[in-house]
C-alpha cells in the first residue's frame, strides 16, 4: 500500500497520513514540504510525476488558518495522493514547487490571488483572475462579499504604459 | 493632421528594424474564440514573449458554490465548459455522492456515461469546428457545427435543455433516456458518421491545413507532463493517460474502447486524437446501449433525492421531506474527497470538502484547460503570429472553465 509506503520513507517528516474515502492523504509541514514533494517526485517507489492541481482551504477560526493542498498523481505507478500542508493566518506563505512541476506556475498564483498565500521563490507571483488593482483576496472566508470594490482610477496607457510583465 | 507632441517624440526616437514591438492581441480579438489576451512581445512577425492573461470571464464560482446548498451548485456547474455540460454535473455529483458514501443504481451509471460521451464528441466538434473555421475551412465548421446539432437535439432530448442542463442530483438524475431514445440516436449517429466522413476528406490530406497544424504548438512528453496538460493534449504528445481507463468512475470498466494517441504533440496530433476520439465515444455509446439494465435512475434514500411529487401533495411526511430538502439542502457528511473524471478537455476534478452542514465548505475545480493555457506561452516563443490561432484553438480554451 502506497500510505504504508510513505510512511516507512519518511517517518516524522510528516505531520500525520490517512486514507479516507479511499483516497491516500498526507500532511507535512511547510517547512519539510520541499524535501518531501522532491522526494515524492524523484523516487522510483513514488514518482509522482504530475501536479494535478493545487488550491487551498481557509478554516478560518482554527488554526492553522489555510491548508494549501497538492493532488498528485503518478503516471508510471497510477497512485494518487493528496498532501496537505497547513499554513499559520498570520503569516501565510509555502515554498515554491514551480522548479519540481511548470503547472504550478500558474496555480500557485492563482491560490495567491484567491487566498493571498505567499509562495516564496516563485519566479511570477502576479495575480491571475482578479486584477492588479482588486483589493483583498476573495476566496477567504472573511472577505466581505457584500461590499463592491472600489473603482479602478483612469490611467492614459500613453504617458503610463503597463509595467512589464516579467 | 499633425500628432500629439508625445507620440511624435516616440517615433522620432525609436529606430522600428531593431525594435521588439509590443502587440496587445485581445481580449476580443475576432480569430480567438474566447476572450483572453495576449501580451506580445514580437520581432517583426516572430513571438519574442507571450504574456497570457487570463480571468476575464472570471464568476466567482467557487465562492458562489460556498453561498448555496450542494445542490444549488449544479447549474453553476453548467456553465464551467459550456460545451459539454453533462460531464461537468457528472463530475460534481460523483464527487459528492463518494463524499457521501452512496452509489446510484446501474442504470443511472450507464444513463450518465451515454450522456458524458455524447457531451464529449459534442466538446470535440466545437473544438474541431472552430479550429478549422478559424484557419479558413468554414465548410467543415459549418458541417460540424451541424452535426453539433443533431447532438444538441439528444441532450434536449432527455435533460430538456441543450446548454444549461442542470440534469444531474446527487444520487441519480432528473430524467431518465426517453422511451425512443435507441431509434433517435441511430438516426443521430449515421447522420454524423457522414459529417465525419466529409470533414476527414476535406481536412486530413489538405495542403493548407496541415501547412497550418503540423509542427506548430509542438510540445514534448516531458514538458507536457510538467506542465499539467491532460486529455487530447497530452495523450497527443504520446503519453496514453486517460482517466476512463486509470481510474475508472461509472462503467467504463465494462466498455471496450482505445484511446487514441500522437507522436509529435504537434497541433496536428490533437486535432487526429480529438477526430478519432469521437468514434471511440460512439463506440461506448453503442455498447452502454446494449447493456443498459432496467431498473431506477435514483437511490432510494430521501434524505438525498426528492420524494415523488404524489407523496409530496398527498402525505405531511412528503411534504416535509420535500421542505428540508429544499430549505436545509441535503446533509453531507464532514470529510473531504477528490473526484477526477475525463472532461472534453482533460481531467475535470472536483475537489469537495464540507463542514457537516448543508453548504459546501470549499468546492474547487481543476479545469483542464487552465493548465493548457499555461503552457501556451512555451508553445508560441519562437512562433508566429498566425500560429496563435491554431495553437490557441486546438487548446480549446473554454473562457467558462478557465477562469470560473
Amino acid at each position: 500500500m502506497l500510505i504504508d509506503t510513505i510512511k516507512q520513507r519518511f517517518g516524522s517528516q510528516i505531520l500525520t497520513a490517512e486514507t479516507s474515502h479511499g483516497q491516500d492523504v498526507i500532511s507535512v509541514s511547510r517547512e519539510a514540504a520541499p524535501a518531501v514533494l522532491r522526494a515524492l517526485r524523484d523516487e522510483p517507489d513514488f514518482a509522482f510525476n504530475f501536479l494535478i492541481d493545487l488550491t487551498a482551504v481557509d478554516w478560518l477560526g482554527r488554526e492553522p488558518r489555510f491548508e494549501v493542498v497538492y493532488q498528485l498523481k503518478s503516471l508510471a505507478r497510477n497512485f494518487r495522493l493528496r498532501v496537505k500542508v497547513p499554513v499559520p493566518g498570520s503569516d501565510a506563505w509555502v515554498t515554491s514547487v514551480v522548479e519540481l512541476w511548470k503547472s504550478a506556475n500558474w496555480v500557485e498564483r492563482e491560490c495567491y490571488d484567491m487566498f493571498g498565500i505567499e509562495f516564496r521563490e516563485h519566479p511570477d507571483l502576479r495575480r491571475i483572475l482578479m486584477y492588479d488593482s482588486f483589493v483583498g483576496h476573495p476566496l477567504r472566508k472573511d472577505y466581505p462579499v457584500d461590499r463592491r470594490q472600489p473603482l479602478v482610477e483612469e490611467v492614459d496607457p500613453v504617458a503610463a504604459p503597463r509595467p512589464p510583465s516579467r | 493632421m499633425a500628432l500629439p507632441a508625445r507620440w511624435a517624440k516616440k517615433i522620432e526616437a525609436s529606430d522600428p528594424a531593431d525594435e521588439i514591438m509590443e502587440l496587445q492581441m485581445g481580449p476580443s480579438h475576432p480569430a480567438s474564440h474566447g476572450t483572453i489576451k495576449f501580451n506580445l512581445k514580437l520581432d517583426g512577425e516572430r513571438i519574442v514573449d507571450c504574456d497570457v492573461e487570463v480571468g476575464y470571464l472570471h464568476r466567482a464560482f467557487e465562492k458562489m458554490t460556498e453561498q448555496g446548498t450542494w445542490t444549488q451548485v449544479f447549474p453553476y456547474t453548467d456553465r464551467l465548459n459550456y460545451a459539454s455540460p453533462c460531464i461537468n454535473n457528472v463530475a460534481f455529483a460523483l464527487a459528492v455522492e463518494k463524499l457521501i458514501g452512496i452509489e446510484t443504481p446501474d442504470r443511472c451509471k450507464y444513463v450518465r456515461t451515454i450522456m458524458s460521451e455524447v457531451s464529449r464528441i459534442t466538446d470535440h466538434l466545437t473544438c474541431l469546428g472552430m479550429a478549422a473555421g478559424e484557419v479558413g475551412a468554414q465548410t467543415v465548421m459549418f458541417y460540424m457545427l451541424e452535426a453539433r446539432e443533431l447532438l444538441y437535439d439528444l441532450v434536449e432530448a432527455v435533460t430538456g435543455a441543450r446548454l444549461t442542463v442542470t440534469w444531474c442530483r446527487v444520487g441519480g438524475i432528473t430524467r431518465d433516456l426517453p422511451d425512443d431514445f435507441g431509434e433517435r440516436i441511430k438516426v443521430a449517429f449515421k447522420n454524423l458518421e457522414a459529417v465525419l466522413d466529409d470533414c476527414d476528406k476535406l481536412l486530413s490530406r489538405n495542403r493548407v491545413f496541415i501547412d497550418r497544424m503540423s509542427g506548430i504548438g509542438r510540445m514534448s512528453r516531458e514538458d507536457a507532463v510538467s506542465y499539467g496538460l491532460t486529455g487530447p493534449l497530452l495523450r497527443a504528445a504520446g503519453v496514453s493517460y486517460d482517466v476512463r481507463k486509470a481510474d475508472p468512475y461509472l462503467v467504463y470498466d465494462r466498455m471496450d474502447f482505445e484511446v487514441p494517441t500522437g507522436e509529435q504533440g504537434d497541433n496536428y496530433d490533437r486535432f487526429n486524437v480529438r477526430f478519432q476520439e469521437m468514434y471511440q465515444s460512439k463506440r461506448i455509446i453503442e455498447q452502454a446501449m446494449r447493456q443498459i439494465p432496467a431498473g431506477p435512475v435514483n437511490i432510494d434514500d430521501h434524505r438525498y433525492i426528492l420524494p415523488p411529487k404524489e407523496r409530496v401533495y398527498n402525505s405531511i411526511e412528503g411534504l416535509m421531506n420535500h421542505f428540508k430538502i429544499i430549505m436545509e439542502g441535503i446533509k453531507v457528511p464532514a470529510g473531504e474527497v477528490y473526484q477526477a473524471v475525463e472532461g472534453g478537455n482533460g481531467e475535470l476534478g472536483f475537489y469537495v470538502v464540507s463542514d457537516g452542514s448543508g453548504r459546501p465548505y470549499r468546492v474547487r475545480v481543476r479545469p483542464p484547460c487552465f493548465f493548457g493555457m499555461g503552457a501556451l506561452n512555451q508553445m508560441l516563443i519562437g512562433r508566429m503570429i498566425a500560429d496563435i490561432i491554431t495553437t490557441f484553438g486546438m487548446i480549446n480554451m473554454i473562457g467558462g472553465e478557465c477562469d470560473r
